[in-house]
């Protein structure tokens, strides 16, 4: 993970600072049985995007180490969700939306000609806003589809589907009614369940886009559970407008702003300096609550 | 802990047995001036009973609440009493029909009916010979294969209008809506002059099928439109970042949870042309005896049953037909009952 603001660029070829390989290194030896190995991580080059002649982001230059958790914190409409969703390519899943940069995956970029898409989400996972399991599955259908959708193969379907229940904490109180439908849960259970759909295509790193604004605390506080757990295992991206979700579950915070323009990042640093002793005058009034 | 007295539950917004007498006074105020004008005026008839009730019913009830509570209440009043007459109004021609196709159609209606053809009997024969089988199946036929061709074009149209939404969205909707105006007498004059007769040569079950599709393509296109959209696109949006390509996504997710409207658009279109006679008659042929092949030869069906025996006039004919709308009004009413009760059904959210 490197902190990087605009005037860093240069040092961003480094890619990996000393301190996140210690993180990856720790990551491995604590990487769950069976998991796959989270290659290099994410980084983000000059990351632009558009609706239509609508400039929203602009120049986000982020690396997200393997095995780590980086939250994306900011005002409303500061490009954040745009910005995770340039990384599994959903951004140009809307019509008018231009993007321009890189996003490399093990660095290859993800936009590449002759990439496919597909495949890249099946590395780069999305857990959405709201709770979004497909009303026609059951529980263990929702946890299967991502190998449906993808038509891909695997050996034990059943030991696949506790195991990702189990890691997005939730088999306990499922594995009774795995052919309930999904909607019978509540949506803490449902978001969860999500989770456990993301989690069974294997993906190396998980986007989450404010996956418990319109939850309770506590479920809010089982996810975060399950944030921890997974970050064994993958590189996690989340974006929240809870700062002290911020603080508990992530690693790294990155702070995006829009000043009547383009949103635009501020400052990214390891969660406990951005939060104890923030370099910019912005992220200071943001994380004590004096705007925003 | 102190012990708290629960009362007992109450409901002060239920209106009071006074409100409920007045309101009955009211209706009995109406109908005594409804009989008495109706009575000493030129107005006659049953409409009239009808009409002059209404008025004198929206007035009384008007005017009671103006009293009580003054100008705003008497207008809530006189709205709310107008409103569930305007409903009323638009039962009673739906009640009326249904009346008397029950009445006069129920003593035609034996047994024999659903077992017999009419090839050994004409429609001025008594009422015990000869049968609907020919007609029913015929209709089933015609039915099941305008389903069969429409079905697949009409969910494919509005699928393309609300997952590809290419450049031809907008025409094609435009087309669409105005296909759904189109006379059915038109769709049966274009089969005929394009497809009958320069390549068919022969009436069929098939070439009515034809033009009942044109009629029915519209109604399943628009109605599995509005059904596809409702379909939130967090579903479709999950199913792409699941590494699901737009046919795996639509096929897996789209689809299947937009399953009960698609059988409720599929069921409204063929309540839409159970009944349709115009192309029926110039397509199909008539014939008296059952067809099982729909692609050769005369076939059967209600609307053209209904239409000949009319045609032939003897009182034994004329209630024939109406047997004949009372067996395909119960039919187009086991369809929209489907229809309701698919719809209604929710899949788990």
């Amino acid at each position: 993970m490197t902190d990087s603001t605009e005037s860093e660029n240069e040092k961003m070829d480094t890619t990996i600072k000393p301190s996140s390989l210690g993180d990856v290194a720790s990551s491995v030896t604590r990487r769950a049985p069976g998991t796959m190995a989270m290659g290099r991580g994410l980084e983000a080059r000059g990351i632009h995007a558009w609706f239509g002649k609508n400039h929203v982001l602009s120049d986000i230059t982020l690396d997200f180490a393997a095995g780590t958790v980086t939250a994306l914190i900011g005002p409303s409409g500061c490009g954040k969700s745009t910005f995770i969703r340039t990384m599994n390519r959903m951004h140009e899943f809307i019509p008018g939306t231009a993007m321009a940069g890189e996003v490399l995956l093990d660095g290859r970029d993800v936009y590449a000609q002759g990439v496919d898409v597909t495949k890249i989400r099946l590395q780069i996972g999305m857990v959405f806003q709201k709770p979004n399991p497909f009303p026609s599955m059951t529980i263990g259908q929702n946890v299967l589809s991502g190998l449906k959708l993808a038509q891909l193969k695997v050996a034990n379907k059943d030991d696949l589907m506790e195991e990702c229940l189990e890691r997005a904490g939730l088999w306990n109180e499922v594995k009774d009614r795995l052919n309930a439908h999904g909607g019978s849960l509540s949506g803490g259970q449902q978001q969860r369940l999500c989770i456990a759909r993301a989690l069974a295509v294997r993906p190396q790193v998980l986007l989450m886009d404010e996956p418990c604004s319109a939850l309770d605390p506590g479920s809010t506080l089982r996810i975060e559970e399950t944030i921890r757990h997974l970050s064994d295992s993958m590189t996690i991206i989340i974006v929240t407008h809870n700062m002290q979700q911020a603080a508990r579950v992530s690693d790294y915070t990155a702070f995006f702003l829009s000043d009547n323009g383009p949103g635009q990042m501020i400052e990214c640093a390891p969660t406990s300096e951005i939060f104890s002793r923030p370099r910019d005058k912005r992220t200071e009034n943001y994380v004590t609550g004096r705007f925003g | 802990m102190t012990t708290s007295v629960i009362p007992a539950p109450t409901r002060p917004w239920v209106a009071s047995t006074k409100d409920r007498l007045f309101d009955i006074g009211i209706f009995a105020l109406a109908l005594v001036v409804d009989l008495l004008l109706v009575a000493v005026t030129p107005m006659k008839g049953k409409l009239a009973y009808v009409f002059v009730f209404a008025i004198a019913y929206v007035t009384l009830s008007a005017l009671r609440q103006f009293i009580v509570r003054g100008s705003a209440s008497a207008k809530d009043a006189f709205v709310s009493s107008l409103v569930a007459f305007g409903a009323f109004v638009t039962l009673l021609p739906i009640l009326s029909i249904f009346v008397t196709v029950i009445e006069k159609g129920s003593k035609g209606i034996h047994l024999g009916l659903f077992t017999h053809d009419m090839s050994m009997a004409t429609p001025t024969d008594p009422l015990s010979n000869g049968g609907l089988l020919h007609a029913i199946t015929g209709t089933l036929t015609l039915v099941a294969l305008a389903l069969i061709m429409s079905v697949p074009i009409g969910i494919l149209t509005a699928l393309y209008l609300t997952e590809i939404q290419g450049r031809f969205t907008r025409p094609i909707r435009f087309l669409v809506q105005a296909m759904s105006g189109v006379p059915s007498i038109v769709a049966g004059l274009f089969i005929l002059s394009a497809v009958l007769y320069p390549i068919a040569k022969n009436y069929s079950g098939f070439m009515g099928s034809l033009a009942l599709t044109i009629l029915m393509i519209p109604t399943i296109a628009r109605t599995s439109e509005e059904v596809l959209r409702l379909i939130p696109n967090d579903l479709r949006e999950a199913g792409t970042a699941l590494g699901g390509t737009q046919w795996r996504t639509v096929a897996m997710i789209v689809l299947p949870a937009a399953r009960s409207g698609l059988v409720t658009a599929m069921i409204l279109g063929v309540a839409r042309i159970a009944g349709e006679t115009a192309p029926i008659l110039l397509l199909t042929g008539g014939g008296d005896k059952v067809n099982g092949n729909a692609f050769n030869g005369p076939i059967g069906s209600l609307p053209y049953y209904i239409w000949k025996s009319f045609n032939a006039g003897s009182p034994e004919s004329i209630t024939r037909a109406w047997a004949g709308l009372l067996v395909l009004l119960i039919l187009v009413l086991v369809f929209f009952t489907i229809a309701r009760f698919l719809g209604s059904r929710k899949v788990a959210k």
